[in-house]
């Protein structure tokens, strides 16, 4: 066994309200600089949607993520390295910029200027930031958003789907999507970079880009199945969210979730054993839930404090790990699901799915959607709903994605038995197998925890790295490079430079 | 004149060459890159690319095969000229063509796409006049003088010549009655490679060939040190207004 700590994050996507303040914080704070103002670490989507970049999950398509070959071994879905690396000169599952969208900008200036009287009134003219020149707006980063459109029925995951979507139903379910970069375990962006540039963060999981190595062979952008990483092509390099290891590393949470608005988003540590991750990818689809459950260690267990201490793990982490938010909704309450877990990677990104596709589903179906039993119904008769949220979270396996559900439905019903009239619905705590005690906690973590309970980041051991001081710089500052400044070197960048 | 041309010049432009690339790697990671310009056109990258750099491969190997072994190895060999001949050529023209094909297609791409030519630099400029003078000099040596023309022996000339210079021998005679497009051919090799360390081209050091044997996932410690730990809000709410 070897025990290493990972920073993960859940979502609680029935309090999503799209209201993208996570999106703009993270641009504000990352990506808005020349080169990247296509680039939204953070991104919200609409669901049912096909997303940002455009069908970025449509694998057939884009090749990334982890597949198992005909003997059952763990491959790149781009190809073995000689094969990707033969195609390193035109790499042919790279998405182009129309993929993400032409970013724009305003003349602004013929606002101001505009001379008193005129008939009509003056019109900002859309300039497009990649060529200088006018351009109408035709795709964005959230284009989709509400439904808006009508790609939402080209949404791949309806592909996995045997049950058959009229275009009818997208009028009785959407919900938001935030998504960053999952900090997988199982990273294909990492597996995929021929330099070596990237890495995972032994203190901490975090997946990062080193800008002084990256030569912008620009495989990890195909190889992320969930198109986290991006191309600068201001500085022709690679770069990603972050995770705002600045802030974990000083014990914030990441500035998506200090400014989330619905408060939705859980972080906190998980062990892992790094030993298991290879096993873990590689099982059976219909095993890949629980399998990826299983890496994560008991953080109560004896035996892996233990091994954490021996690790050398601070005592305060150990701490941290026992009143993880994280850890409770995925493991002790078993209701937070991984994306796309059939990609392989072991996402760090958790989500409790939402209900509001069931209540609409079982609003449309002319059922009550305060009544448990008419969502359990739902759930177990109107299939759409939970099959579109299965191939989401489950690889497809509607029972457990349907188990979530119910759970959720059930607290539901309880906690407003309890409020209203103080009884105990023992027959619900019976059908879903948790005990009154676990639902109210359960309750109060989803909705009413306060920003300590939300965020349990321990602060990094000033001694983990102190060793390592001399080596100083941080790779990422460099010029227009993810978290400029710091000061000190300052690079040349010959062929970067752009004419005026 | 001769000296300075054909001693001094190539000496010269071999020391930017290689303290241009030390100097480089050491100030400049941040820049060795191939800064990739796929993502803004796709079309003709995907042909043009692989064209290219097929091409120089073949072309760089021609040039190594030609330059670097005496006729008197391959004599030597059992090589016969003839058939000396028709695998240079045969693989001169077809690497050579794929090149040509492939270079025009990456400029032509730099004017065609407006996205590409807003992040063309003046150094990608250079460099792309300094490849095409490159071909179009080399091709003409071999199209014009060898295949048209009455042909000219440069492994007995020019080849000796430029061993001479790694072996602090060179004989700028060899050089003085060379036809006037193999001159400006070797004097543009070198100035190209005095240019090399500060283009694009450094990427080619780079080639990723650690790649094939590393494992997958790359862990790495924290080099920096950690930052002291904030305050928690709630520590900070009581200090900003403390409770009566
Ligand atoms: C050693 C192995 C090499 C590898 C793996 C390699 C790879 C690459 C890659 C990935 C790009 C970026 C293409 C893009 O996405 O825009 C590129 C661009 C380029 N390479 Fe190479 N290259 C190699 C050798 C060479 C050589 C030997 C030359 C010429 C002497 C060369 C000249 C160029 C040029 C001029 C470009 C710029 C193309 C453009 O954007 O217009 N490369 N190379
Ligand atoms: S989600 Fe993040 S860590 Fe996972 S493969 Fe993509 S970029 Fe890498
Ligand atoms: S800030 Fe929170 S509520 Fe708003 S879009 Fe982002 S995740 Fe959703």
């Amino acid at each position: 066994m070897r025990i290493r700590a990972q920073v993960a994050m859940v979502m609680n996507l029935d309090k999503c309200i799209g209201c993208h303040t996570c999106s703009v914080t993270c641009k504000q704070t990352w990506t808005n600089r020349e080169g990247t103002e296509y680039v939204w670490f953070n991104n919200v989507e609409t669901k049912p949607g096909i997303g940002y970049p455009k069908h970025y999950e449509d694998q057939d398509r884009w090749k990334g993520g982890w597949k198992l070959d005909t003997k059952g071994r763990l491959v790149l879905r781009g190809g073995g390295r000689a094969k990707r690396l033969s195609r390193i000169f035109a790499n042919p599952d790279l998405p182009a910029i129309d993929d993400y969208y032409e970013p724009a900008t305003f003349d602004k200036d013929i606002l101001v200027n505009a001379p008193a009287g005129l008939k009509d009134t003056p019109v900002k003219q859309p300039y497009s930031k990649l060529t200088g020149e006018p351009m109408s707006i035709e795709w964005g980063a959230n284009w989709e958003d509400s439904l808006g459109g009508d790609s939402g029925k080209d949404d791949p995951n309806f592909r996995n789907m045997v049950e058959k979507v009229t275009f009818e139903f997208e009028k009785t379910f959407m919900f938001h999507l935030p998504r960053i970069c999952e900090h997988c375990l199982n990273p294909a962006c990492v597996s995929a970079c021929p330099s070596g540039a990237m890495y995972k963060r032994e203190e901490d999981g975090i997946v990062l880009v080193d800008q002084d190595r990256c030569r912008g062979w620009r495989m990890c952008v195909s190889a992320c199945p969930y198109k986290k990483v991006y191309v600068n092509h201001a500085t022709g390099k690679a770069e990603k969210c972050t995770l705002c290891f600045p802030r974990i590393e000083a014990g914030q949470p990441t500035i998506c979730s200090e400014t989330c608005v619905g408060r939705l988003r859980y972080l906190g540590i998980l062990w892992y054993d790094e030993e298991a991750v290879l096993a873990a990818a590689s099982v059976p689809e219909e095993e890949l839930l629980d399998a990826q459950r299983a890496v994560f260690l008991d953080p109560f267990d004896p035996d892996v404090q233990r091994a954490a201490r021996e690790a050398g793990h601070p005592e305060e982490w150990i701490e941290a790990a026992k009143a993880s938010p994280v850890w409770k909704l995925i493991s002790e309450y078993r209701i937070a699901l991984p994306l796309h877990p059939e990609y392989r990677t072991l996402p760090m990104v958790w989500y409790v799915p939402p209900l509001s596709p069931v209540l609409d589903a079982a609003g449309a179906a002319g059922r009550d959607d305060t009544n448990a039993d008419d969502i359990f119904h739902t759930i177990d008769d109107l299939r759409i709903p939970v099959a579109y949220l299965a191939s989401l979270f489950t690889a497809g396996d509607t029972a457990a994605a349907g188990g979530v559900l119910m759970k959720l439905a059930a607290m539901r019903a309880y906690m407003r038995a309890r409020t209203l009239d103080g009884t105990v619905a023992q027959e619900l705590l019976d059908g879903i197998g948790m005990t009154g005690a676990q639902v109210e906690a359960m309750y109060r973590l989803l909705a009413i925890a306060k920003y300590d309970e939300r965020y349990v980041i321990p602060a990094a051991h000033r001694g983990q790295a102190a060793a390592l001081e001399e080596l100083g710089g941080c790779s990422l500052d460099g010029e227009g490079g993810p978290g400029m400044g710091g000061g000190g070197r300052v690079p040349v960048t010959i062929a970067s430079r752009r004419n005026p | 004149m001769s000296t300075l041309v054909w001693i001094v010049l190539p000496y010269a432009c071999l020391a930017v060459f290689v303290a241009g690339h030390v100097w480089r790697w050491r100030h400049d990671q941040f820049g060795w890159t191939t800064h990739t310009s796929q993502l803004l056109e796709n079309r003709l990258l995907r042909l043009g690319s692989p064209l290219f750099h097929l091409g120089a491969f073949g072309v760089i190997g021609g040039h190594a095969m030609g330059l670097l072994v005496p006729a008197s190895w391959t004599a030597a060999a059992g090589v016969s000229e003839h058939t000396y001949h028709l695998v240079s050529v045969t693989g001169g023209t077809i690497t050579g063509v794929m090149l040509v094909a492939g270079l025009a297609l990456l400029i032509a791409r730099r004017f065609v796409s407006g996205r590409i030519r807003r992040v063309t630099t003046t150094m990608d400029r250079i460099l792309y006049a300094a490849m095409a003078a490159m071909v179009v000099l080399g091709m003409s040596g071999t199209v014009v003088i060898n295949l048209l023309g009455d042909g000219y022996d440069y492994r007995e000339t020019l080849a000796v010549w430029f061993r001479g210079i790694f072996w602090l021998r060179p004989d700028p005679a060899l050089m003085s009655d060379a036809p006037l497009v193999f001159q400006l051919h070797a004097i543009g090799g070198f100035l190209f490679l005095a240019l090399w360390p500060f283009t694009r081209l450094v990427h080619v050091w780079s080639a990723p060939l650690a790649y094939l044997w590393r494992p997958y996932v790359v862990y790495r410690g924290r080099r920096t040190p950690a930052p002291a730990a904030q305050p928690a809000p709630a520590a900070v709410r009581k200090v900003v207004t403390p409770s009566s």
